[in-house]
């Protein structure tokens, strides 16, 4: 909704559809959710202001009603395939372009789950005269590569969301440059800045689908430096702590949950599934540490932390249980000299923020039926 | 040398014996430019030189030198020799003369043999990383312009009467270009042996004059040589690689030529590898075709969606599997099936495109689920490589806004029911797998769901999927039905999306196996208001 739409209509217009179609897939209903959008096409609004300042603001709204406890996951996950069936509608009443502009395949990065924005992307890009080869969410890499050999596309646009899936996305981006494909990606997970594409090589980001298409329209050169090992670009990884972090994941989470059960008296009386989820919550904690291990980046974490304290105080979770497990895992990873710098920094952050509030008092699991791991939402 | 001595020591007096000696040749020369003394060694590498005589007369070539610093080398009668000059306090100027012929050939040759190993090295790196064709003629065609040629046409043997040409010339941004022309390759000689392949045959040079004009790239200019160079491959031919150099360049070196075999070699094997690639991946694509899970949409009025996960990543088929097949005249059920065949990957995959066959013949029986399932559980006995299978039938139609629904498993984990106000209900029915035991039984549920309401079918991989933020829990059915609990009133494709995107994160990096859900969805939209109906009668067969 941030852009005019175009051949007249206004940006009110544009924003009183993008209302109707928010109600209509909030509600599920399908049928009225083609209709607003059938009308806006009729009325002039553009195919492609359609897709992103229509469907795309939707699905952004979406997402942030959701981190404030406005809608549930399954609304979340209902909204999303309505909108994806309302593309599918959109997709069917245009005839496709002669895609001579060259041929792009798009993927999310294996494990995103987010695919709407690809999805997206890839209906500008046909609108814009690309051909395009969409191949969804979930791609494991070994067939995103047999994918290039097989069709030699002339770029590779990649999708992900969540910051946790930066070193898959790293993986990828070096193996479609191996196989002499150039590579486009965008996504929360890059950064508002673009700054972790740079920082994982990627030929080209980009903050949304129009600067995508325009990218791809002057066309990419081929990878410069196609046969770059992870360690090239980052070059901190010698010291192995993303992989003992991520290889020990699991030993660690055990271990600081139960830790953290001695320590806040209340969840001394957690059943199985109340221990379960609090360590599903510490796993995330390990999962971003581990990304600001890979990266080399401490602000990942912080964002990440903030985020957290935020969704937790929007579903009245108190987030000052996050220092003492900050702490915790500090305790647990004090031979890890990046982990640990970066933990004690983050705890006392917590702990400011925390001045003040009341000690730290455990998360209450089962009051909310929407805890941290159900999302994997980026910050 | 013994000749030479007493000249040069009654010269200055001054001269020390060793100096004259040194197996270096060193000879010193006076501030007015006469030559004071030379060593043995200088008088043999310069037989001209004379003691007392202006330098620039004896040794013209180093009087040119200032021989105040850097050293100074020229070409003594075929050999190089370099002078290093030493300013002395009286204004002399000793040079010490080292001859650097073999040093300096050996340091060229190793510098044109390094250059060379660089560049197929490179070449090497940047064939082997892509298995398309098309890309690796490019690459191809451009590390040639980059080193060896102006312009560059890489062949590939003709298919349907057409060759696939890639035309490359130097300095033009898009010159990279790919086109199917259709020629004679007899018009260039060499051409048609080159691209059959076999026998070997050299690279062979062509007059430029009797090349036929499309082997010249539009805008080349004039062409100074042409050379055609086989690709040999993987015992079927690579194709061939037409070198051009523009008038003026110059031809070809030995050693280039060298250079331009071992790269075409390299460029051959990487395009064949490519070929290879691409009739295997065909081939593959064809046979799976069958074996992948179908695309689903809505039938009769019921929303379907499936989602599938092999138990490696690197494969798209295994062992589940689900396929819904819709009434054929319309007023009949459409019938949907998801089952787990033991056994993973391929093998078991081909194993249910078996039955997956089987059973859309028995579709006609599929009023009767028992029935279906014995004639299957015959079919599968009497094939010896069949191994047992787990599956759920269930027949749909529309009933007025609702779906009726009747249910049937063998062997198989009960599907689940989620009610519009989100309860969660096993489906009462249990049978014997299917290809283990000669006699089977088996009882059907039958149910309806209102809008909003999803029958889900589902695999044992979702839940006995090991993971979870401990690393060593399983999902569980409990698991399971809590989160299918949260998707009462979700369209089908979010409730398939849901449990996966569940089950994944649960499992995580661990091993797990096949994993295939499929839900039957009653839709939601103008029906809305139908949402409540109560009274499901429930029948057992």
């Amino acid at each position: 909704m941030t852009e005019h739409g175009r051949h007249g209509t206004s940006t009110s217009a544009v924003r009183r559809y993008a209302d109707l179609l928010w109600d209509a897939v909030l509600r599920g209903d399908e049928y009225t959710a083609v209709d607003v959008v059938v009308d806006a096409l009729r009325d002039g609004v553009e195919a492609e202001t359609v897709l992103l300042d229509l469907i795309g603001a939707v699905q952004q709204r979406v997402g942030a009603e959701w981190a404030a406890n406005r809608i549930s996951v399954a609304q979340e996950h209902a909204a999303t395939a309505i909108n994806e069936r309302v593309i599918g509608t959109l997709a069917l009443t245009r005839g496709r372009s002669a895609g001579d502009l060259g041929r792009i395949t798009v993927a999310c990065v294996d494990g995103e789950w987010h695919a709407l924005p690809a999805r997206l992307l890839t209906e500008v890009l046909r609108l814009r005269g690309f051909t395009v080869d969409y191949l969804g969410a979930q791609v494991p890499a070994a067939h995103l590569i047999t994918h290039l050999h097989r069709t030699g596309p002339d770029a590779v646009a990649l999708s992900s969301s969540i910051a946790t899936r930066l070193p898959t996305a790293h993986a990828t981006i070096s193996a479609c440059q191996a196989a002499g494909v150039p590579v486009i990606v965008g996504g929360p997970a890059f950064g508002t800045d673009g700054r972790y594409a740079r920082l994982l090589g990627a030929d080209a980001w980009a903050p949304d689908a129009r600067t995508a298409a325009e990218t791809l329209r002057g066309g990419l050169p081929a990878p410069a430096n196609p046969h770059a090992q992870p360690m090239d670009d980052l070059p901190h990884l010698s010291d192995q702590e993303y992989t003992l972090v991520t290889r020990n994941a699991p030993t660690l989470v055990a271990t600081v949950t139960e830790k953290l059960r001695e320590r806040v008296p209340a969840m001394a009386g957690y059943d199985d599934e109340q221990v379960l989820r609090t360590a599903e919550d510490v796993r995330h904690i390990v999962d971003f540490l581990a990304v600001a291990l890979y990266t080399g980046d401490p602000d990942l974490f912080g964002d990440f932390l903030d985020w957290t304290a935020e969704v937790l105080t929007a579903r009245s979770v108190p987030a000052s249980v996050l220092a003492p497990t900050l702490e915790l895992l500090g305790a647990e990873l004090r031979d890890f000299s990046r982990a640990a710098r970066l933990l004690r920094s983050a705890a006392a952050a917590r702990a400011a923020i925390d001045h003040g509030a009341a000690p730290a008092s455990p998360p209450t699991p089962g009051a909310d039926d929407a805890p941290l791991h159900r999302t994997g939402r980026p910050a | 040398m013994s000749e030479t001595e007493p000249t040069t020591r009654d010269a200055t007096g001054t001269v020390d014996a060793r100096w004259l000696e040194a197996p270096c040749a060193a000879l010193t020369v006076d501030p007015d430019g006469m030559v004071r003394e030379a060593n043995a060694a200088a008088v043999s590498l310069l037989p001209q030189l004379r003691t007392g005589e202006p330098l620039t007369r004896v040794v013209p070539w180093l009087a040119t030198a200032d021989g105040t610093s850097a050293p100074f080398a020229d070409v003594v009668d075929g050999r190089t020799v370099e002078a290093q000059p030493v300013r002395q306090d009286d204004g002399s100027v000793t040079w010490w003369l080292i001859d650097v012929t073999d040093v300096r050939s050996v340091r060229d040759e190793l510098k044109l043999e390094q250059a060379r190993a660089a560049f197929l090295s490179e070449a090497s790196a940047a064939l082997l990383g892509s298995l398309n064709l098309l890309r690796c003629m490019e690459v191809t065609g451009e590390l040639a312009v980059g080193r060896l040629a102006d312009g560059a046409l890489v062949i590939t043997p003709a298919a349907h009467g057409r060759f696939q040409v890639v035309t490359v010339v130097r300095d033009r941004a898009d010159s990279s270009r790919s086109t199917l022309l259709r020629f004679d390759p007899d018009e260039v000689p060499g051409l048609a042996e080159a691209l059959q392949g076999f026998p070997p045959v050299p690279s062979r040079w062509i007059d430029p004059a009797i090349a036929p004009s499309w082997l010249t790239p539009a805008g080349f200019g004039d062409v100074g040589s042409i050379v055609v160079t086989p690709l040999p491959g993987h015992g079927i031919p690579a194709g061939a690689l037409v070198l051009l150099r523009r008038a003026g360049c110059g031809p070809f070196s030995e050693g280039e030529e060298a250079t331009a075999n071992e790269f075409a070699a390299r460029s051959g094997l990487a395009m064949s590898a490519a070929r290879m690639f691409a009739q295997q991946a065909a081939i593959t694509e064809t046979l799976m075709r069958d074996l992948l899970p179908p695309r689903l949409q809505h039938v009769a009025g019921v929303e379907y969606a499936g989602g599938y996960r092999p138990s490696q990543d690197s494969e798209r088929v295994g062992g589940d599997f689900y396929d819904v097949h819709p009434a054929v005249d319309g007023t009949e059920e459409t019938l949907a099936v998801l089952g787990d065949v033991c056994g993973k990957g391929l093998e078991a995959a081909v194993l249910t495109g078996k039955i997956r066959s089987a059973l859309h013949a028995l579709r006609p029986m599929s009023g009767d689920h028992l029935r279906m399932l014995r004639l299957l559980n015959e079919a599968l006995l009497t094939d010896d490589d069949a191994r047992f299978v787990t599956l759920v039938l269930a027949s749909v139609s529309r009933i007025g806004s609702d779906v009726r629904l009747r249910l049937t498993c063998a062997g198989h984990p009960p599907p689940l029911i989620i009610r519009a106000d989100g309860r969660v209900e096993e489906a009462a029915t249990s049978g014997t797998l299917v290809g283990a035991l000669p006699t089977i039984e088996a009882t059907t549920y039958e149910t309806r769901i209102a809008p909003g309401e999803t029958c889900l079918l589902y695999t044992d991989g979702i839940t006995e999927a090991q993971g979870g933020p401990l690393g060593r829990d399983q999902f569980g059915e409990e698991r399971l039905q809590r989160a299918a609990a949260e998707c009462a009133g979700m369209p089908a494709e979010a409730v398939v999306e849901r449990v996966r995107m569940l089950a994944a994160e649960w499992v995580g990096r661990n091993a797990h196996d096949d994993m295939a859900v499929l839900a039957i969805t009653a839709p939601r939209g103008q029906h809305l208001t139908a949402v409540g109906g109560h009274g499901r009668g429930r029948y057992t067969a």
